[in-house]
């Protein structure tokens, strides 16, 4: 499939549909994300957008299509079919939350270690060496530690690191969630709505360290967004979705221009509106 | 002005009124539970009548609602607005000494233990209170695992006691192996009990959890009490052996009994002394293995469950073993509790192990503080050992005992000890770096 060709892309999302009862909340949708690129899914409220991230995820199975993730080192998963933490673990997707999902009585590093659970708990031999102290697990904890500081750094929440999750600023804990999922070491980092609720400086610092973790960790990202600020600025391609179908995807200028897209937002127009009322 | 509106007419009306209600609540609950009593003759139960109590009770209420009324309650708010924060600022500043000292506290705590037998407090009662109270410690620090770390509400962790209590009691009567042989068997009995609940409850959280293990605690309370065949039934399983120290029994007569080993006179107290610092052990055991597993991994991932079970599973926790192992764990150590109480008993029976006996451990650990390993010490000392203390009192105890829950979930809502120590710090402080 791969030999000689483009190598397939990061994430591609195949014929996905969604159906809630009678309700279709997605309609047929297909997309890919590559590697090393910023992809946006925007849409008006409701339009099926999470329920995407939440397939993508694992935390709904869809009713048809097919997810297919492709690693840099060409390992192919089929995400519909695996649970939702095993996509975390193996497939190495990781997400952010609308509503912001801290461990919020817990540390700011804290929060960073559980997301490294995974690595510790083999570094420590399934808690059994942990126990009895061995020196294997303390250079992995050492190693996560140095890990989880990095990111503070990218944060800027190094000098909160001690303090609770739940007690930061709004702004500071969107960050740390980003962070947090950074330190799964993921290849797809999925964001739902990331600015939503940050003032205009929030956002700027925000769209710098999507850009940052583009540039320097080379992964692909996707995020849902609103704020058409971070979105125009920083995507390389944008999805729309309107009532669970695609009506346009492309560039930011070309997705822009687009007159579906204008009727989606702003509504159907004026001469036409008549019509309907009659 | 103020002084003429107090003892206005009007005023002095709604006071009684408000006096008369007050008693005639406390009348409609002391005349049943204070003024009725049942007693043994030789014909038979016979209720013996003490109204005489039940008017001081009821005229005391009167009289101290009226004070209230009279002389508190009209003061303007902000005098009893000051009096009240300046209680709660007492109290406060008592609950931040007592977390910035529980660095020492626990050391002292362990010391005093150890020391505790060989003093001159040390007799048959109170080394044998001593017992119980470690015994509930214990029992409170393996429910802290599920309960106060993992955040998964358990009703029915005396079913582990219980199994724990009968796997040693079977053993030992059947095959006659030891107390030490027995004893791993019995947690892991426990702890396989632990997983055998765990896995139908794994996708209940809150009051459902807690409704399923409720029903646990009953099924296997009935399990026992009803297959006599093999439990014993309600007659339970008696003749169970006591442990011995490498062998050396704690016998009068015999062979290589403790005392002739040791060139000692025989004393009873031997035993006693003994089987004291076997639950000791056993429950800093616990402590120790809570306290390490609680920065590793796994321990900060039930602390993560707790907080937000989505997001841990988006991280990619398997919540499934996570939980599965916070229930083994406690029960593991809920097993090792419940084959000390059989060697200690030296006979056991389903009625040991009623529903009350969960909701007592459960109220240790909530009251203690969720999560907080010396909070559940102190409100095991103080629970356990109040009750001992009121013991002259009989039933009443139980109203004294139902004041102070509702007083400290008043003025702690979140447990004695609500401060959360963190795992791991970026940036130890300077005098802790010292300490340590």
């Amino acid at each position: 499939m791969t030999d000689g060709q483009t190598p397939p892309p990061l994430l591609d999302i195949e014929h996905l549909t969604m159906r809630f009862g009678g309700l279709l909340a997605i309609d047929d949708l297909s997309f890919t994300v590559k590697q090393g690129e910023i992809a946006a899914l925007i849409g008006p409220n409701g339009a099926g957008k999470t329920t995407v991230f939440n397939c993508l995820t694992g935390f709904y199975k869809p009713t048809e299509g097919r997810i297919t993730f492709t690693r840099p080192d060409e390992q192919q998963f089929l995400l519909e079919r695996m649970d939702d933490f095993r996509i975390a673990a193996k497939a190495k997707v990781a997400r952010t939350f609308q509503n912001i999902r801290l461990f919020a009585n817990m540390t700011a590093l804290e929060n960073l270690l559980v997301a490294q659970h995974n690595n510790l708990m083999l570094a420590s031999y399934f808690t059994i060496g942990g126990i009895f102290g061995l020196k294997h697990y303390k250079r992995a904890e050492k190693e996560a530690v140095e890990k989880a500081r990095y990111w503070l750094d990218k944060a800027g929440l190094t000098d909160r690191a001690d303090a609770s999750a739940g007690d930061l600023p709004y702004g500071a804990q969107r960050r740390l969630e980003i962070a947090r999922a950074m330190c799964t070491q993921p290849q797809l980092l999925c964001l739902d709505e990331p600015a939503a609720g940050l003032n205009p400086r929030e956002s700027a610092q925000l769209n710098q360290m999507l850009l940052n973790i583009r540039d320097e960790q080379g992964i692909g990202v996707l995020l849902i967004e609103h704020d058409m600020s971070v979105v125009m600025g920083i995507s390389d391609y944008i999805v729309v979705l309107d009532y669970g179908e695609k009506i346009s995807d492309g560039t930011p200028e070309h997705v822009r221009n687009d007159p579906e897209v204008i009727r989606a937002y702003l509504g159907v127009e004026e001469d036409e509106m008549k019509k309907i009322r009659k | 002005m103020a002084a003429e509106e107090k003892f206005s007419g009007k005023h002095l009306a709604h006071a009684l009124k408000d006096a008369v209600i007050a008693a005639a609540i406390a009348l409609a609950i002391t005349a049943p539970t204070i003024g009725l009593r049942t007693i043994i003759t030789q014909q038979g139960l016979a209720i013996d009548q003490r109204w005489k109590w039940v008017v001081i009770c009821v005229a005391s209420v009167f009289i101290g609602r009226l004070c209230l009324n009279l002389f508190i309650f009209p003061k303007k708010s902000g005098e009893t607005g000051a009096l009240a924060a300046n209680f709660t600022q007492a109290m406060a500043q008592f609950s931040a000494n007592l977390a910035r000292n529980i660095k020492w506290l626990g050391p002292v705590l362990i010391l005093f233990a150890i020391i505790f037998p060989f003093t001159g407090l040390a007799d048959r009662y109170t080394v044998d209170i001593g017992i119980l109270v470690l015994t509930y410690i214990m029992l409170g620090w393996g429910l802290n695992i599920v309960v106060g770390l993992a955040g998964l509400l358990d009703l029915g962790y005396v079913a582990f006691y219980a199994v724990g209590a009968y796997s040693y009691a079977l053993i030992a009567t059947t095959f006659g192996w030891s107390f030490w042989v027995c004893l791993p068997l019995a947690g892991l009995f426990a702890a396989f009990f632990g997983i055998i609940l765990g896995f139908p409850v794994l996708r209940l959280r809150g009051d459902y959890l807690a409704i399923v293990t409720l029903a646990f605690g009953e099924m296997v309370r009935m399990i026992l009490t009803n297959w006599y065949t093999f439990t014993g039934g309600p007659n339970g399983i008696s003749g169970i052996p006591r442990p011995t120290l490498f062998g050396m029994p704690f016998k009068r007569f015999g062979e290589g009994t403790f005392h002739e080993f040791f060139g000692l006179e025989y004393s009873p107290m031997h035993r006693i002394i003994f089987l004291y610092f076997v639950i000791l052990a056993l429950a800093l055991i616990t402590n120790f293995v809570t306290m390490r597993l609680r920065k590793l991994p796994i321990g900060r991932a039930w602390e993560a469950l707790r907080e937000d079970e989505i997001a841990c599973r988006s991280l990619g926790i398997n919540t499934t073993n996570t939980k599965l192992t916070a229930f083994a764990i406690g029960a593991m150590f809920g097993g090792f509790a419940g084959s000390f109480f059989a060697t200690r008993q030296g006979f056991i029976s389903p009625e040991s192990f009623v529903f009350l006996e969960s909701a007592l451990i459960l109220a240790i650990v909530v009251l203690g503080g969720m999560g907080s390993q010396i909070g559940v010490v102190i409100a095991a000392v103080a629970m356990i050992g109040g009750f001992e203390l009121f013991r002259q009192l009989e039933e009443f105890r139980m109203l004294i005992f139902g004041l102070a829950m509702v007083f400290i979930m008043v003025w702690k809502p979140r447990g004695l000890i609500s401060t959360r120590e963190a795992t791991i710090k970026l940036n130890p402080e300077p005098d802790k770096q010292a300490a340590t």
